[in-house]
């Protein structure tokens, strides 16, 4: 970790967003993860993202469970709402949290063994329910915070730092979170921005529950050889499949997309994710044939990356509960607390 | 883009923009660092070695370091770095014994300087250690030239010109003062080894307009009136003066002025502010003394009534400018009278040299300007050398200290048979400044401090006497806070691309955005490719082999880096580094040196 804070100075021309804002407005406090871990990279990416995006940051929420990959919510947005759960149960407070305010922008941030270990039962509910938010993974394979152990996502023959081997299969978030319907799959990594920066952005404007993998490696216990998840394995194993190029409802399409190996997509709010096919054959859209495909990479070595899955017109967590349209705290305090009388009538239903 | 050469002597030297821009390349962050530490003599060394009168240019130099300063491109105003060498100045102890000494045997070599000023001087300065006996002729009756002559005492006190003086001519010069060279021909005869022409440019221009000889009685050469007060001879000046002229004489003209006894004194300018020669400090501390400015004002004739000067007629101006603020038409609105008592006219300077005679192999252009090597400062005939304002008109004091390094270097290896063209290259030295994990040996967190403003003596107190410096010098808080803005433009990052795992930590970290990871490409799409607007094309893009996983290539826009280090302190595997670069600027005992170890080798 460094000691010495950031400075506040900056590029005197440095691009400024709709809002007057520039990139640096939306840090967070200084980082004290391991100098070169991934989880820096990805804070980076989610900065540029909220800044492109122009967010008002009182209108951001971060939420995150427990891990290196969890403190990162203090990194990113320090004018936002911020809320450490505990361990694997960000899924709980993203969902009272939305549930009360819809109109505020959720992320989450968690880890491979935050969500994949501990709180897979809380992650596969918020698929569920389709919870209306942006889940990122920050996935490297290991416990980072508790020295390095191996994690749910650690693949069968990786090795540990002091040469242990992993025998038991992993389990992958992209292929369970299409299996439980999740209406937005994206893997991604954090050395590669250009692919990531839009689709965090389309995560955060799509309308149900996101959830990009972001593999990032931990430098200080799974960066050595024989890792599966060290840079140069990644580098050397991730293959892009469909990249997403994010563009808001205002901008135009400026580049010149050639028909049939790029689709757009029109999110409900006018903004649009452009597909750009880069492997032959694979339909994005197409959620049985996309997860073939998927697995016949794994099974290569390979890791398929970009927008791996993107369903349609699926109906988010307050449409499938009838949720009131607005945040619960501009509904009038009557309406909301309708009283005990009010209660009585709705006991006596199941009576 | 091929990748950098940073073993380049001048690559690192470009980044120290400070140092790159003075003309002695003055390592100033390595003395803002000494003064940081309460080092004041190392301070002053430092600056004594490439610059030779620290205390007089703490307080007098032109300092083109000051807008080329990289501070000046983060926030609005550079470190300032003249005030700084003043501090090292005036509060140094007595260094007579860290300088070079003059060896007793001499080496048998004999140069002539002609004239006292800072050129002469340096020369002097750099040759003594080597042996030479130096003979130098002084017109005048005191050393210094037109820093005597001409910076009025309010601004460049005469002790400290004195003192550094002094430390040169004290180490052997043999000085003959009131010894004006009047014929060329004559020292030529003299059998010296090699002669410099450090004479200055002693002529003010005149302004030929109606009246001049009529008014000549209260129309005054600017150079030479403010000469005639440095020698005592004029002590009073009439009540309204004009001066014509926007220039640095112009301004030393006015304000001295006020200490005569003028009450109204207003600088008159043909053009707007803009094309102000004088510099912006000067402007400002004349206007904090009340002198008028007046533009767009062009002198006409001198009104003469009953024989005496009553005040001067100009013609009132209007330009037409364009988006850019260059001038593309003028016409005369009317004309104007404005009264005065007297008239200084400060337009200008020019060499002159009626004690050379032609024949001599001396060669002169149309305009009488000497033919002068730019490199070698080696006029048309070897073994005669010019430097200063004598060679290529007036500049300034550290232009004339450099030309006199440059010079030392030719007069030494005329002397020793040598080739004057072959001379040292430059070089750089490269030092890792890592102390531990997150431990620099130098102070790297960005101080957001403001500049620091010079207090100044009361403008009650300040004219009751024409010696009375107007600059107090830096107090003590002043100097803490002001070392702190300077940058360490000179610990460099340095890039080593085989260790880089391309994790992206440097270029998150980086608070003005200067480093890219991006495909190769030529430098007009790198820079369209950066993370950061990289507009200054003045300013290298660091660009490194192509890294072991990618093959992109990190690219470093060196323009605004504020050398915080946090890249190295971020990067896992150091190929970040930051190391001081140390330039090597080659002077006449560097010759000798190299002489010496060649001499050696052949042995
Ligand atoms: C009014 C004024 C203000 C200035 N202010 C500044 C300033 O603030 N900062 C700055 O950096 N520069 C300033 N300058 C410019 C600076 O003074 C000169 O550029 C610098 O002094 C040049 O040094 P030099 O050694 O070439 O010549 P000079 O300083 O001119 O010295 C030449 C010497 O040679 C002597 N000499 C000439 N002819 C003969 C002869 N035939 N025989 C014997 N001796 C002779 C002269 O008497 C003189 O002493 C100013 C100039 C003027 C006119
Ligand atoms: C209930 C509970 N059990 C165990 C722990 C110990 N613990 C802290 S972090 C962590 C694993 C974090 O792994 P991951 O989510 O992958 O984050 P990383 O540090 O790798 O980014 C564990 C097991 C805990 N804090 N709380
Ligand atoms: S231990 Fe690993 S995951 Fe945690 S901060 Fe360090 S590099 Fe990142
Ligand atoms: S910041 Fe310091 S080192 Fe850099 S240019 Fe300015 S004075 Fe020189
Ligand atoms: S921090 Fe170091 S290893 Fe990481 S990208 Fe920068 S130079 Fe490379
Ligand atoms: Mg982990």
């Amino acid at each position: 970790m460094t000691f010495m804070a950031k400075p506040k100075v900056r590029h005197p021309s440095l691009p400024k967003n709709s809002l007057g804002l520039t990139r640096r407005d939306y840090e967070g406090s200084m980082s004290t993860l391991c100098a070169g871990c991934g989880h820096d990279s990805i804070t980076a990416a989610i900065i540029e993202s909220c800044w492109g995006l122009a967010l008002e940051p009182q209108n951001v929420v971060k939420l995150s469970g427990i891990g290196c990959s969890s403190k990162t919510t203090a990194y990113f947005v320090g004018g936002g709402h911020g809320f450490n759960s505990v361990h694997g149960r960000m899924p709980s407070i993203a969902m009272g949290a939305n549930a009360a305010n819809r109109d505020l922008t959720y992320i989450g941030v968690s880890g491979d063994g935050d969500t994949l270990s501990i709180g897979l039962g809380q992650f596969c509910h918020a698929i569920r329910r389709n919870l209306n938010m942006l889940y990122i993974i920050e996935n490297n394979g290991v416990y980072g915070l508790t020295k390095g152990q191996f994690s749910a996502s650690a693949d069968v023959g990786t090795q540990a730092k002091k040469g242990e081997v992993n025998r038991q299969p992993p389990i992958d978030p992209v292929l369970l979170a299409m299996t439980l319907g999740a209406p937005f799959v994206a893997r991604s990594f954090s050395g590669d921005k250009e692919q990531l920066v839009p689709l965090i952005q389309a995560g955060m404007r799509h309308r149900g529950f996101a959830i990009i993998d972001v593999l990032s490696p931990c430098v200080t216990f799974n960066d050595h050889e024989g890792s599966t998840k060290s840079y140069a394995y990644t580098r050397e194993h991730y293959d892009a499949a469909v990249n997403a190029d994010f563009i808001p409802f205002a901008r135009e399409i400026t580049a010149d997309y050639s028909a049939g190996e790029s689709l757009p997509v029109v999110l409900h709010d006018g903004s649009r994710i452009v597909l750009k096919k880069i492997a032959p054959g694979y339909d994005p859209t197409d959620r049985i044939a996309a997860m073939a495909q998927i697995q016949a990479g794994m099974q290569k070595q390979e890791f398929l990356t970009g927008m791996l899955y993107l369903g349609r017109g699926d109906r988010e967590f307050h449409d499938l509960n009838d949720m009131p349209q607005r945040a619960l705290n501009s509904i009038p305090y009557e309406q909301l607390t309708p009283g005990s009388r009010a209660m009585d009538k709705i006991l006596a239903r199941f009576r | 883009m091929e990748p950098t050469n940073t073993g380049h002597p001048d690559y690192f030297h470009k980044v120290v923009d400070c140092q790159w821009a003075c003309p002695a390349h003055t390592d100033v962050p390595e003395y803002i660092r000494l003064i940081a530490q309460g080092r004041f003599t190392d301070a002053y060394m430092v600056n004594r070695h490439s610059n030779v009168f620290p205390g007089i240019l703490g307080r007098v130099c032109d300092r083109p370091c000051e807008p080329a300063c990289r501070r000046g491109r983060i926030e609005d105003k550079p470190v300032a770095i003249c005030r700084l060498k003043r501090v090292a100045a005036d509060h140094r102890d007595d260094v007579v014994s860290l300088l070079p000494k003059t060896p007793k045997r001499k080496n048998g070599k004999r140069i002539a300087c002609i004239g006292a000023g800072c050129a002469s001087l340096t020369v002097a300065n750099d040759l003594l250690p080597l042996g030479y006996e130096i003979t130098m002729f002084e017109q005048w009756g005191q050393a210094g030239g037109l820093m005597r002559t001409n910076i009025p005492s309010f601004r460049l006190p005469a002790e400290v010109l004195d003192e550094e003086i002094a430390l040169i001519v004290d180490r052997g010069v043999d000085l003959r003062l009131g010894a004006r060279i009047d014929s060329m021909q004559n020292l030529l005869d003299e059998g010296y080894d090699a002669v410099f022409v450090g004479t200055g440019a002693p002529k003010g221009k005149e302004l030929d307009l109606p009246g001049r000889r009529a008014g000549a009685a209260n129309i005054h050469i600017g150079i030479d009136w403010l000469e005639s007060i440095a020698f005592g001879h004029i002590e009073s000046i009439g009540r309204r003066v004009l001066i014509i002229g926007v220039g640095n004489t112009a301004m030393d003209c006015c304000r001295s002025a006020l200490r005569l006894g003028a009450t109204d004194v207003k600088v008159m300018a043909r053009k707007p502010r803009q094309y102000f020669k004088a510099s912006e400090w000067e402007l400002e501390d004349a206007e904090e003394e009340r002198v008028a400015i007046v533009i767009n004002h062009s002198p006409k004739r001198f009104v003469i009534e009953n024989g005496k000067l009553t005040g001067m007629a100009f013609d009132v101006l209007e330009y037409d400018l364009d988006a850019g603020g260059r001038i593309t038409g003028e016409r005369v609105l009317r004309e104007e009278f404005v009264a005065a008592d007297d008239v200084i006219l400060a337009i200008g300077q020019e060499n002159a040299f009626p004690w050379i005679e032609s024949g001599l192999g001396i060669e002169f252009d149309k305009w009488h300007v000497p033919t002068v090597d730019l490199k070698t400062f080696q006029s048309t005939r070897p073994g005669v050398f010019f430097g200063g304002d004598s060679a290529f008109g007036p500049k300034n004091i550290i232009w004339a200290v450099e030309h006199g390094h440059q010079a030392a270097i030719s007069i030494h290896n005329h002397c020793q048979g040598k080739s004057v063209a072959d001379r040292l290259a430059p070089g750089v030295n490269l030092h890792s400044r890592k102390m531990g994990m997150h431990e620099w040996s130098y102070a790297n967190d960005y101080n957001p401090a403001e500049r620091r403003l010079m207090p100044h003596v009361s403008l009650k107190e300040r004219f009751k006497k024409i010696d009375i410096e107007v600059e107090l010098g830096f107090t003590v808080e002043q100097v803490a806070a002001e070392v702190q803005r300077c940058l360490n433009c000179d610990v460099q990052t340095v890039f080593s691309a085989k260790l880089c795992i391309e994790c992206d930590a440097c270029i998150d970290i980086c608070p003005v955005d200067c480093l890219t990871m991006t495909p190769n490409g030529t430098e007009a799409e790198l820079r369209g490719r950066l993370k950061a607007p990289a507009a200054n094309l003045t300013q290298a893009l660091y660009v490194s082999e192509p890294l072991k996983f990618t093959q992109r290539v990190m690219v470093k826009d060196e323009d605004l880096c504020v050398h915080c280090g946090l890249c190295a302190e971020r990067c896992p595997t150091a190929a970040w580094d930051m190391q001081k670069s140390t330039i090597l600027w080659p002077q006449a005992v560097d010759e000798a040196e190299a002489d010496h170890k060649a001499l050696a080798r052949t042995a």
